[in-house]
């Protein structure tokens, strides 16, 4: 190898290296994800039709559609967003802004990234034994958007008290020297600023609502039920859920629905993961820091 | 507790003068155990510029951060004495402190805009106070900016991003947002450290101009500035008034050893 002649030359080629490096590394990432993705739907977009999208399941789930499973899944997000978004943002906001660091809220803080970490089924079991069972919801979509709101919030809690910490603290002094009570300085210029992030973690989170099968198995979701649900207390199929059932529990059963299940579902999670990107990115525009 | 007019005393301020402000013994700690101030006593006349200079860390941020309690938002853990504005002493807890915010206005040294438009930043203040009519609110934003000395420069892009304005405009329109809300005492530190000096010139023009309306309190950032805006000047140093005095006594015929090593550049 020819001796590199200045310090100069030198740097140049550990950067050349470091970046390529740092390329390999997002490549590599990035792979799996595409592979995934386009798999699923090359095997899976045949099987997608006005039929498929707005019919009842037909011939023991052989055929026909999977109307219910789409809007139970539907349901149960929203349900759990009006149960968990304003929960977690209130939580934040209090973590985040008005909580003194006492022992009392550094605990508070270990417990949410605790329950982050509980593994889904358990939350299943909890949302069974609670609000199934005791409270008496039945298995219905009360009871499944409770059990996926708790999962979910603290997601939502965790990466609003993070969007919130990233706003500069100048900008709270300046917003309170000009005579603004905390609430609207929290208000008007700590939450626009922090939007973008509380976005992202909320709609991670409600990803994650909608594509769970765990929680939703014991409190809300049916194996097979060809009707629309009329009341929160009924119970619902849903996506996930339906998808496990054709893929393990049906004999016979046509791989094409199999993955046009899954390109449905990974439809619904990609379009909210589309709207957050575009809001974010607007509000990025916007951001003057 | 002591009367006001014995304050007085303790500065070497004629008695006819008004004062908006009178400072009495006032101490002031940290929670790291610095003790920034202490007993700290002065009496700061309406409708003048008072320059508080002296050396890095003597506590003239601390004393102006006191006089609106932003300090409230800081680790202060021992506070004494009174500081009393218009006879009401607004250490006291009972105080409404967001009132008083919008009475005693304060420009920072770093100048921070909010990430808003300019017409935004200069209503927020007012739009918090609950103002609501629009033509008193495009009247204030003509108003401050003109007495800000930067309504040429802006007046056709209100509406863009305040952020985009230069760092010497962006301090003038920290100084149009105070000037909005119709303080009664404006607090001013270092609010020139970071501009050039056409800009300098300009605020301090201002400054000069606004006066009359205005109890200006400024923190200089050099003693060049202090001796050509001062009406009266205290030096502080070490957490203690040295001297205070009108400021061409000050800067001409000092009275304390260390203001004069400090005025004549002898100082670390
Ligand atoms: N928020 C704070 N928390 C703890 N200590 C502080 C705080 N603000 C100031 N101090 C301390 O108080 C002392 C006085 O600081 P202050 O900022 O009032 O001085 P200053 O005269 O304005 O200095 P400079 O000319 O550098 O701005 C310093 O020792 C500083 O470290
Ligand atoms: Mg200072």
């Amino acid at each position: 190898m020819r001796r590199l002649r200045t310090a100069s030359e030198r740097n140049k080629l550990t950067q050349n290296i470091g970046f390529t490096g740092l390329r390999l590394a997002a490549l590599i990432t990035v792979v799996p994800i595409v592979l995934v993705v386009v798999y699923i739907f090359w095997q899976g977009s045949p099987a997608i039709s006005w039929e498929f999208i707005s019919g009842f399941p037909r011939e023991g789930m052989r055929a026909g559609g999977i109307l219910p499973a789409i809007v139970g899944t539907f349901w149960l997000t929203l349900g759990t967003g009006i149960i968990a978004v304003p929960l977690g943002i209130g939580a934040a906001i209090y973590l985040a802004e008005y909580a003194p660091d006492t022992n009392w809220t550094r605990a508070i803080r270990i417990a949410i990234i605790n329950l982050a970490g509980i593994p889904s089924v358990v939350y299943g079991l909890f949302g069974l034994g609670l609000f199934v069972l005791f409270l008496q919801f039945g298995t219905s979509i009360v009871a499944g958007s409770l059990t996926l709101a708790i999962m979910t919030l603290p997601v939502i809690i965790s990466t609003t008290e993070e969007a919130l910490r990233a706003v500069p603290n100048s900008f709270r002094v300046v917003s309170i020297s000009l005579g603004g009570s905390k609430w609207q300085t929290i208000r008007r210029v700590v939450i626009p600023q922090a939007l973008p992030g509380i976005l992202t973690g909320v709609i991670l989170g409600l990803e994650r609502a909608a594509g769970e099968t765990a929680p939703i198995l014991f409190t809300v979701a049916a194996f097979f039920l060809p009707r629309l649900p009329t009341s929160i207390f009924d119970a619902t199929m849903a996506l996930p859920y339906h998808l496990f059932v054709i893929s393990t529990q049906v004999p016979g059963m046509p791989v094409q629905i199999q993955y046009g299940t899954a390109v449905v579902l990974l439809t619904f999670v990609l379009s909210m993961n589309t709207v957050a990107a575009v809001i974010r990115s607007r509000a990025r525009a916007r951001r003057q820091w | 507790m002591v009367s006001s007019a014995e304050a007085r005393q303790h500065s070497s301020l004629p008695q006819e003068i008004k004062n908006k402000i009178v400072i009495e013994e006032l101490s002031v700690g940290y929670s790291d155990g610095t003790e920034s101030l202490r007993d700290v006593s002065l009496a700061i006349p309406d409708h003048a510029i008072t320059v508080l200079f002296g050396p890095a860390g003597g506590g003239k941020s601390t004393l102006l951060r006191t006089m609106n309690r932003l300090n409230d938002l800081a680790d202060v853990i021992s506070l004494s004495g009174h500081v009393w504005i218009d006879g009401v002493d607004i250490l006291d807890p009972s105080v409404d402190v967001i009132s008083l915010r919008r009475r005693v206005g304060i420009v920072f040294t770093q100048p921070v805009v909010l990430p808003m438009t300019i017409r935004q930043n200069l209503t927020y203040g007012l739009e918090l106070a609950g103002e609501r009519s629009r033509s008193r609110l495009e009247e204030a934003v003509e108003q401050s900016l003109r007495a800000a000395a930067l309504w040429e420069e802006v007046s056709d892009r209100l509406d863009d991003p305040a952020i985009a304005l230069s760092g010497g405009q962006q301090q003038r329109l920290c100084l149009a947002r105070v000037l909005a809300l119709e303080p009664e005492v404006i607090l001013l530190d270092e609010p020139t450290s970071g501009l050039d000096p056409i800009s300098t010139g300009k605020v301090e023009a201002s400054l000069q101009e606004l006066k009359e309306h205005y109890t200006f309190v400024l923190v200089p950032h050099s003693v060049q500035q202090a001796a050509r805006t001062a009406d009266y000047a205290a030096f502080i140093l070490d957490g203690q008034l040295i001297e205070y005095a009108p400021g061409k006594q000050i800067f001409t015929n000092p009275q304390d050893q260390r203001t004069e090593d400090y005025v004549e550049g002898r100082f670390g």
